[in-house]
């Protein structure tokens, strides 16, 4: 790794003073994903603001929404009870994505900022227009079998590598930024993006800006829900498909029901013609069936993860029917 | 002829000497010949006095199994290399470097993280225990006792990390099955497949009662 300068500023008003002055510098947290591209050298960081004491540590519930602080651990948000009781969903994410290990390292805010583990982005030598926009990508006609069937462009077909961000799409959350003109809210469905012809965007936020909170509107979302992951093992593996479902049920009606993906899209990927087909239906498995097949209207298979266009369907089936029977 | 006439004005008090930028210019050629390229790069976008700490060492204190450590640490030192290189703590492995295979396993105030992935900077203040921390080969852990018992390892490279890691899941309160064992220890990898034997030790400790 190469040499870099390190600061520590202690409030928000410091951190985004040295990032507006300095264009290069790169915010730490947890580390996780950031070490790691680092040490392969395809992140370079000359300056590294260590971001971890700021105060952003505390979950609350506020009038309209539970706010959840940039910097707490995933695993502190997986077992808080406020999170427990209101949005289990996000709960369920968390500890189905990585280690525990990792899980104590890494925090909400790095998690929806991580980059994708696409191994053509993962290898300097290869190309990528992640990476290295115009290089090309190396996973069109590559090894695709870990990329995305939907939103993917000719320019890239990476995927978004986090559960928590399926769960928060699910959940229409939001993310908090902190940018030098003042705070401001994006949807997390809008705040990552589709690869389109500038995939080295992975998202919205600015430069000179923090995230600094992530909040979940109130709902009632808290029985019938089930975070499904599908992977090549048990357990620590990135998601070939997963499914969040969340539903609302009433004398066997939905009154409703919130679906996203993860693993299939460079962003967590919303199902809401599936979403709304659903309202109003009775619980059967005809309807979770006629609702997986909307989902797939507009995917694209590439050689070697066609496969997900099989999965895809049977794993929303299958969310949707573990969901009704959770208790 | 530049040089001299530089000197000259030097010698008339030429206001723009001083001792300031003395040591601007000379840690800046301090930091030359450390690496060139992003000093220069440095030097161009003017962040003049900022190089002299650039580069520097940092004060780090750490509590190490007990041991209080004052030190001074360049930036990019993980904490895995400053256990292994720098202290002689030879215990924790480095395994894949990644944070993928949980051999560099420490506690950080009594959480596990993989130590490869963070910087021994980030940790100033923190109190971490590493493997040597546990036991000694007269008095051994519980978990290290069963770890033998159970045949817990054959390489045994894995097995520091296996042995933290197993001590926190039953803090966390996270070894009530074999099944959640399992959930809970899978960023630990053991090559040699001796995994119903970790999870075998893990169970009888947390069965048997004694603090870990």
């Amino acid at each position: 790794m190469n040499q870099f300068q390190y600061v520590k500023p202690s409030d928000l008003k410091s951190a985004l003073t040295i990032l507006a002055k300095d264009p290069t510098a790169r915010c730490i947290a947890g580390g996780t994903n950031l070490i790691d591209l680092m040490k392969k050298g395809i992140v370079v960081v000359e300056k590294l603001v260590d971001i971890n004491n700021l105060p952003l540590k505390n979950i609350e519930t506020l009038d309209k929404v539970v706010r959840i602080g940039a910097l707490v651990l995933n695993s502190d948000a997986a077992e808080n009870k406020i999170i427990t009781a209101q949005h289990p969903l996000l709960s369920l994410a968390l500890n189905a994505g990585a280690s525990p290990q990792l899980r104590n390292m890494a925090t909400v805010g790095g998690n929806i900022l991580q980059r994708t583990r696409c191994s053509y982005f993962c290898d300097r030598y290869m190309p990528c227009n992640k990476r290295q926009p115009g290089s090309g990508c190396g996973a069109l006609e590559g090894y695709n079998r870990m990329h995305a069937i939907f939103g993917g462009s000719d320019a890239c077909i990476a995927v978004h590598p986090s559960d928590m961000c399926v769960a928060l799409s699910a959940l229409d959350a939001s993310v908090v930024i902190s940018g030098i003109k003042g705070e401001y809210r994006i949807a997390i469905n809008e705040f990552l993006r589709l690869p389109g012809d500038h995939p080295e965007k992975d998202n919205m936020l600015e430069k000179a800006a923090l995230i600094t909170a992530v909040e979940i509107p109130h709902h009632t979302f808290t029985k019938n829900i089930y975070y499904l992951k599908i992977r090549d093992r048990s357990s620590y593996a990135f998601a070939l498909v997963s499914v969040a479902a969340a539903l609302e049920i009433s004398n066997g009606v939905i009154n409703d029901v919130r679906l996203a993906l993860g693993g299939v899209a460079h962003k967590p990927w919303r199902l809401y013609q599936s979403e709304k087909y659903l309202i109003g239906k009775q619980v059967s498995e005809f309807n979770f069936r006629e609702a997986a097949d909307l989902a797939l209207k507009n995917a694209k298979g590439y050689k070697y993860n066609a496969f997900k266009l099989k999965m895809v369907p049977g794993a929303i089936v299958e969310a949707l029917q573990k969901a009704v029977s959770a208790t | 002829m530049k040089n001299e006439k530089h000197c000259n004005n030097k010698e008339d008090g030429f206001p723009g000497e001083s001792r300031r930028d003395f040591i601007k210019q000379s840690s800046l050629l301090t930091a030359l010949a450390l690496t060139p390229v992003t000093i220069l790069k440095a030097a161009e976008s003017e962040w003049d006095e900022k190089i002299a700490v650039a580069f520097e060492k940092l004060p780090v204190t750490l509590q190490i199994n007990n041991k209080k450590y004052t030190l001074s640490l360049e930036p990019r030192v993980t904490l895995l290399d400053l256990l292994r290189e720098q202290l002689g703590l030879t215990g924790s492995k480095k395994g894949c470097d990644h944070g993928q295979c949980g051999a560099c396993t420490v506690l950080v105030d009594g959480r596990r993280i993989n130590s490869c992935l963070s910087l021994a900077v980030m940790q100033d203040g923190k109190s971490i225990t590493t493997i040597e921390g546990l036991g000694s080969s007269e008095n051994l852990h519980p978990l290290q006792e069963a770890f033998i018992k159970h045949d817990g390892f054959q390489c045994g490279y894995c097995t520091p990390g296996q042995i933290i890691s197993g001590i926190a899941v039953i803090r966390e309160g996270h070894a009530g099955s074999a099944a959640e064992i399992s959930e809970y220890m899978s960023g630990n990898i053991c090559r040699c497949g001796c995994y119903p034997h970790i999870v075998d030790a893990i169970m009888e400790v947390k069965q048997g009662g004694k603090k870990v």
